[in-house]
């Protein structure tokens, strides 16, 4: 009930406050990354953010935060996929045999996991959308089956090493543009032994568009009158994130560049990020979360929509698995034992709700960097697994406690 | 006589709605008291006055309860003084036993152990009180509602009830069933149980009340000794004899060809096998004509609109959509949408809007084909459409990105009008479209479905608001139980008459 009269009658500090009541979440979440970062650099004695450690967050991540992508899709629409650990191991099992056993190309190996990674997502969606099974049945069902199947198709071994060239698809970096001899300069000027240009101009262009998209958004809100982020915000916001991103790819650098896996999952983030914001489809999944009853009678296809949303979590699950197996180049029974619930911690730290509806892909991105700077920190700080585990789980609680609080205060 | 209850100058009121006006009641001891009202006139409220669930001090006014000021705080609190309500659904756990239902919250138990013998033996005890035969370990979903109403009634006389309240307490049973009901309660009588039947079956109200209170627009209207014989007529009158509060915008009613045919339509309900909940209806919508269909709730009105719309509603659906003549494929919703109907849900809020999201959002949602290219959302395009549709029907907001929960009822149903203007139907189907909605906004509404009328679309509307389809309607269809019992024109309906088509069923 609130209305048009009093919004006009507000003083500007009074909006501003408002605005960061009702934008708490994502403004949160931010602060909350960085505050986790300052705090581990610190601790660690400046060994988190040294070149090679920060290659290794992405690396270490990589699987984690594709696998999100899937999970937020399978979240907002109202389900939880609780198979997406045991699926990654079986399909990475799947792959080790393929190539090591059967000798299969890489790029046949690919696509078969690939389809297979499909195919289980369409086999655990068909029960959900079109018999209506609880999904964390369903799911719960699938993660037991894969298990064993994993152990089945290895019988009980760790199969490996994999060619080179599977290799590749976690630990290769893209080569630069310009010959080593070249740069060497620059890197002295730096003081390192390597200056990447790619790298650093990848991290340019990226703060160059993220600016320009940013500055367009507010144009046009500005355009149809809508209320928009107070400019300070605004620029606050992004020099924080462009001053992190530019960090970043320095850092990258002046190690050995872009990993391959980091290019794969930025261009899936980027991809991830425009499917759920604004396309046709995206804005069905938000509906149906939202309130499914009024989807249907929108004429929205829902079952048919869950039904994809696992397939899609397949795939990406897939993915994931060959990359996990690439990069401990070898396919062992128990990989993806317990991951799932990194990946879902990850969404709902992200901002995502339990019931369906919300949550963004960039909230799950950042959740999922959240738990992997924490994993990371606290091992480089020697603690121990067993309190890493507590930590972890505290932080999750404490996140959605948070969002929770907020909802409460804003109603 | 005694007077077991007296309520005096009950008023409740709600944010903005004046929900009960100065009510009174007086029920002797050991009658049959019957309370007659359309849906809406109170009834259900002043009910839920009397049993606590609107505790002593969210109202105004009196309860005297067995000689004494009553003052209850919780459902818990009239049930300690033997005051038992039975709504209209029922309140029964389906995967429980009759006997375990009847003690539910009330367990025989010693130290918070069951104790099965005396639950059993109890049971049966009552059982035999309201004439059920089954055995006290029959599951509750196993049988039949005309049998659960009895368990209801077996579980409040568990409670020591002195006063017994049905709410329409046969609106879902067979005619034997409620025969069987009916006698049960003058049974209970002659034991000395004081009742209120809630009822619009004049019937009924004939066969077991003593006396008769009609309440309209939350006041009382009159109070009638049915002892000396009722006449129905009377009590017609004084349910919906008000004066034309509300005013409807005028309207040049031009009717053209045929828009949408429906025959032979049957529909059955989707859990109850074998409960045909649409009887064989056909109806006709012309081009720019507003068609009402009369109804009491649970007369099947909303089950017959939903199943039209994509058999968003029941099974084994048979009969024929057509539309201009020719049959059309309306078994999905979005086949339904392209086929041209749109229809405009009784209950916005859990089936008719996305609430956590923006009115650009809902205003789209049905149509996003049209605000896309290559399955890519244009926001500016969507932007423009949900600023179009605010402008046209005058939604009240600061912006279209407000959250649909923020706004009032009339303005969220602005927004799922618009979602379904947008959708460019050419016969919208209309279920209350003015429910839970003030006066004002209601004139709005009205003034957009003339709108819609004037540009040439059927339009189809459903509503419990008698004035409201004698106000804008051309033609009424009258529908009681399941099926079509009478269609009048706009110059021969009239309150009396739709109510007379209906009770006299």
């Amino acid at each position: 009930m609130q209305s048009s009269e009093t919004a006009a009658a507000e003083t500007e500090p009074s909006r501003l406050k408002t605005y960061l009541k009702t934008h708490m979440r994502e403004y949160g979440l931010l602060f909350a990354l960085i505050a986790i970062m300052a705090f581990f650099q610190i601790v660690t004695g400046g060994t988190l953010m040294r070149p090679v450690n920060i290659t290794n967050l992405f690396l270490q991540n990589s699987y984690i935060i594709i696998m999100a992508l899937g999970m937020l899709i399978v979240i907002v629409s109202g389900n939880i996929d609780l198979s997406v650990g045991s699926v990654m191991g079986f399909v990475g099992a799947f792959a080790a045999v393929m190539i090591v056993q059967w000798h299969m190309p890489v790029w046949l190996t690919f696509l078969a996991s690939i389809v297979m990674g499909a195919a289980i997502g369409a086999a655990q969606g068909y029960w959900v959308a079109y018999w209506k099974i609880p999904s964390f049945i369903v799911t719960l069902a699938g993660m037991l089956v894969f298990r064993g199947a994993s152990l089945l198709l290895l019988e009980g071994q760790s199969v490996g090493p994999f060619p080179r060239d599977f290799q590749l698809l976690s630990t290769g970096f893209v080569p630069d543009i310009l010959p080593r001899d070249v740069t060497s300069g620059l890197a002295a000027m730096v003081g390192s032994h390597n200056f990447n240009i790619l790298a650093m101009s990848v991290g340019l262009i990226a703060a160059v568009v993220v600016i320009w998209l940013g500055l367009r958004a507010r144009a046009r809100d500005k355009a149809y009158g809508m209320e928009s982020e107070p400019s300070n915000f605004f620029w606050a916001r992004n020099v924080i994130v462009l001053g992190a991103m530019l960090f970043l790819t320095y850092k990258l650098a002046t190690f050995r560049g872009l990993p391959n896996v980091l290019v794969t999952m930025g261009v899936l983030i980027v991809i991830y990020a425009f499917i759920t914001q604004n396309t046709v489809i995206g804005r069905r999944i938000y509906a149906l979360g939202g309130n499914a009853k009024a989807a249907k009678l929108s004429g929205i296809k829902t079952e048919r929509l869950t039904f994809l949303a696992f397939v899609n979590m397949g795939v990406l699950a897939a993915l994931a698995g060959l990359i996990f197996a690439a990069r401990l180049n070898t396919a062992t029974p128990k990989a993806g034992f317990g991951l799932e619930l990194d990946v879902i911690a990850a969404v709902f730290i992200g901002g995502a709700s339990m019931s369906g509806g919300s949550g963004k892909i960039v909230g799950a991105v950042v959740g999922a960097f959240i738990m992997g700077v924490m994993n990371n920190g606290m091992s480089i700080m020697g603690i121990g697994i067993d309190y890493q585990q507590m930590i972890k789980g505290l932080v999750l609680l404490a996140a959605v406690v948070f969002d929770v609080y907020n909802k409460q205060k804003q109603g | 006589m005694t007077t077991l209850l007296e309520m005096r100058d009950i008023t409740k009121e709600f944010p903005g709605v004046k929900a009960l006006d100065r009510v009174n009641l007086s029920v002797e001891k050991g009658e049959i008291h019957a309370i007659c009202g359309e849906n809406g006139a109170g009834k259900s409220t002043l009910m839920k006055v009397l049993s606590g669930v609107y505790p002593a001090g969210s109202y105004d006014g009196e309860i005297y309860y067995d000689g004494a000021l009553a003052e209850f705080r919780s459902l818990s609190d009239s049930e300690a003084r033997g005051i038992v309500i039975i709504h209209q659904e029922l309140a029964l756990v389906p995967q429980l036993s009759i006997a375990e239902n009847i003690f539910l919250g009330n367990e025989r138990a010693t130290g918070g152990v069951m104790q099965w013998q005396e639950t059993f033996r109890r049971t049966e005890e009552l059982l035999a009180k309201v004439g059920l035969r089954d055995a006290p370990g029959t599951m509750v979903d196993s049988i039949g509602v005309g049998k659960q109403q009895l368990v209801e009634i077996a579980k409040a006389l568990s409670k020591d009830v002195k006063l017994l309240i049905l709410d329409e307490p046969t609106a879902a049973l067979q005619e034997n069933d409620s025969r069987k009901l009916l006698d049960l309660m003058l049974e209970l009588k002659a034991q000395g149980v004081t009742c209120i039947i809630i009822s619009h079956k004049l019937g009924e109200v004939r066969y077991v009340a003593d006396t008769v209170t009609v309440i309209r627009d939350g006041s009382t209207v009159s109070r009638l000794d049915a002892r000396e014989g009722l006449e129905e007529d009377h009590i017609v009158r004084d349910m919906v004899g008000r004066d034309m509060t509300h005013r409807f915008p005028d309207r040049t009613r031009r009717a053209g060809e045929v828009v949408m045919e429906v025959e032979g339509w049957n529909v059955w309900h989707p859990e109850h096998a074998g409960r045909q909940v649409i009887q064989d209806i056909s109806f006709h919508v012309r081009a720019g004509e507003v068609v009402g269909i009369a109804g009491l709730m649970g007369s099947g009105r909303t089950e017959l609109a939903m199943s039209i719309f994509g058999q968003s509603w029941g099974r084994n659906i048979s009969g024929q959509v057509k539309l201009h003549g020719k049959p059309v494929d309306v078994s999905r919703v979005d086949r339904a949408i392209d086929a041209g109907l749109a229809y405009v849900t009784e209950d916005r809020k859990s089936l008719g809007l996305v609430l956590d999201e923006s009115i650009r959002f809902n205003t789209t949602l049905a149509n996003l084909e049209q605000v896309s290219s290559r399955g890519v959302l244009s926001e500016g395009a969507e932007t423009e459409v949900a600023e179009r549709y605010r402008r046209a029907l005058g939604t009240r907001t600061p912006s279209v990105m407000q959250k649909v929960e923020n706004l009032s009822g009339g303005n969220q149903q602005k927004v799922v009008l618009a979602k379904w203007l947008f959708a460019g139907p050419e016969v919208l189907i209309l279920d209350e479209p003015t429910r839970g909605i003030d006066v004002g906004a209601k004139y709005e509404i009205y003034s957009i479905i003339n709108d819609l009328s004037a540009e040439g679309k059927g339009v189809v509307m459903i509503s419990s608001e008698m004035p409201e389809l004698l106000g804008m309607c051309d033609r009424i269809y009258v529908m009681n139980e399941g099926a079509f019992v009478g269609e009048l024109t706009a110059a021969e309906a009239s309150q009396e008459r739709i109510m007379s088509l209906i009770v006299t069923e």
